[in-house]
């Protein structure tokens, strides 16, 4: 299997170090906090420009946040429920499809499709977990679908699965609550509007290409959407939340926008 | 009752550029500045063309304290925050220009007619360092092919931005660039149009000052027809 190994805020040249990672957690997750654009911002023509430091506002960063959430408002009015992506003959799609995530390739950690487990949480009649089993059982789609990364790079890739809304009507999920969140093996969150979660490309994949998801793309179940960024497709699922407070997610919480709708 | 038909005072007077078109010119340029410097941080993470990048210290955005723990560079969460802002400060404030350039009268008076035998004299003009500026309020068939370039390239980046932005809702705009990797590199060429203009007129305007000045203060005050729709504004 080739991978195409390419240099990506996603997926670094090198491994961050753990240890950093482990001992620095608060004051990483401080800084995000606070200095999402002071310290960022280098485009001295603009403090020229302007005559104020927009380095040195948190204000600036408020304004930006603010307008990230009214596009959040204004995406929502755009997405059409019933409008469907368009969809790609055999041949466009590529092999394998493209990995990427929020560390490196070798840093994997293969969930075992036998002992996986997908839990339900939030407003949900039935919270008993899943096995693959109860995946596979229900109605299976097939979607040839464009993947469009934030980054600006996109392929055509082949999913096939149950969509999203068949599993939340078999468990009894609340379909007028606004927000669906994910859970990953890998510690990933994301989370996504209830229209888009009930669009029909909006699927839990668990082949590509006619075969079982390999570990690198989210083995065993992962999201597969077309009408979202790649970072909104989270893999290696493992508990899918119904609620009515925004659980916002790993690259939405550093500055994506949350809706990232297509 | 002569004071009725006086003349307008000086601060009344019709100018070259009257204070909306002022306003939208600088609105303008700081939306493009800021579009351009988190376009080449966005650009930056994963570059289209492998040879071509952008300096880092002219981008906007980032995260670095954080991102440089992370992965070792400094992502670009901030400088999407940026471009999905002044995305909306530029597409409003290009609409207000554009009713504003067909509703006055401005466009037809100051971009037409361009004649090629103009073109011609304004290019051996310039190539003898004569370019003629002795009337500000007229501009010659160099600059008028410039404005309407970089206007033409304003609508196509407006609408390769649609179909990035919107690739599904909006899959007529995907549609008119051939799709979505069409619109990007019709997104990037834009961007690298807007910016060889960008330094053409940032160089001319340095070269004869009172065109820049008159950018900032209105400029001369216009004379005879030219005058009646913009007053009206």
């Amino acid at each position: 299997m080739s991978y195409r190994p390419r240099k990506s805020t996603h997926a670094p040249e090198t491994a961050p170090d753990a240890a950093i990672l482990r001992d620095e957690r608060k004051l990483i997750e401080a800084i995000d906090r606070r200095g999402l654009i002071r310290g960022g911002v280098t485009l001295g023509a603009l403090t020229l420009l302007t005559g104020c430091d927009v380095t040195d506002q948190s204000s600036v960063n408020g304004a930006l946040r603010t307008v990230s959430t009214w596009n959040d408002r204004a995406q929502a009015a755009l997405f059409n429920p019933d409008k469907l992506a368009p969809v790609y003959s055999k041949s466009e799609v590529i092999r394998p499809p493209r990995f990427n995530a929020y560390y490196n390739l070798e840093d994997i950690k293969p969930v075992d499709p036998v002992a996986w487990r997908l839990d339900f949480a939030g407003s949900v009649a039935n919270k008993t977990a899943w096995t693959l089993a109860d995946v596979m059982a229900l109605p299976q789609i097939e979607t040839i679908i464009r993947h469009v990364c934030v980054e600006g790079w996109s392929y055509v890739g082949d999913w096939s699965g149950p969509t999203l809304r068949s599993v939340l009507e078999k468990v009894g999920a609340d379909l007028t609550k606004p927000f669906v969140g994910f859970h990953c093996a890998d510690n990933y969150v994301t989370s996504m509007d209830m229209p888009t979660a009930l669009h029909p490309q909006t699927i839990l994949a668990t082949h590509y290409d006619g075969k079982p998801i390999t570990d690198p793309y989210g083995s065993p179940v992962r999201v597969r959407t077309s009408t979202k960024l790649g970072f909104k497709n989270p893999k290696w699922v493992t508990a899918i939340e119904i609620t009515d407070k925004n659980p916002g997610g790993y690259w939405e919480d550093r500055g994506y926008n949350w809706f990232s709708g297509l | 009752m002569s004071h009725i038909h006086a003349p307008p005072t000086s601060s009344g007077r019709t100018r070259l550029h009257p204070l909306p078109l002022r306003l939208m010119h600088w609105i303008n340029a700081l939306a493009m500045i800021a579009l351009i410097g988190s376009g080449w941080k966005i650009y930056n993470d994963q570059p289209l063309f492998a040879a071509v990048s952008f300096p880092g210290d002219w981008t906007l955005g980032g995260f670095p304290e954080t991102a440089y723990k992370l992965h070792g560079d400094a992502g670009f969460g901030g400088a999407l925050l940026w471009h999905f802002s002044a995305m909306w400060v530029l597409a409003l404030n290009f609409v207000a220009y554009l009713t504003y350039g067909v509703a006055t009268g401005r466009f037809r008076r100051m971009l037409l007619p361009i004649r090629i035998s103009d073109i011609l004299q304004t290019i051996r003009e310039t190539l003898r360092f004569k370019l003629a500026h002795d009337d500000l309020t007229m501009y010659n068939a160099v600059q008028k092919m410039l404005y309407i370039g970089v206007i033409t390239l304003i609508i196509v980046q407006i609408l390769a931005g649609l179909a990035l932005w919107k690739p599904v809702q909006f899959s007529w705009a995907a549609a008119l660039f051939g799709g979505f990797d069409g619109a990007r590199l019709a997104h990037f060429l834009g961007m690298m149009g807007i910016c060889l203009f960008l330094g053409i007129h940032v160089v001319l305007a340095l070269l004869v000052p009172r065109t820049l000045l008159a950018m900032v203060t209105g400029g001369p005050a216009l004379r005879g027809a030219a005058v009646t729709r913009e007053n009206q504004i």
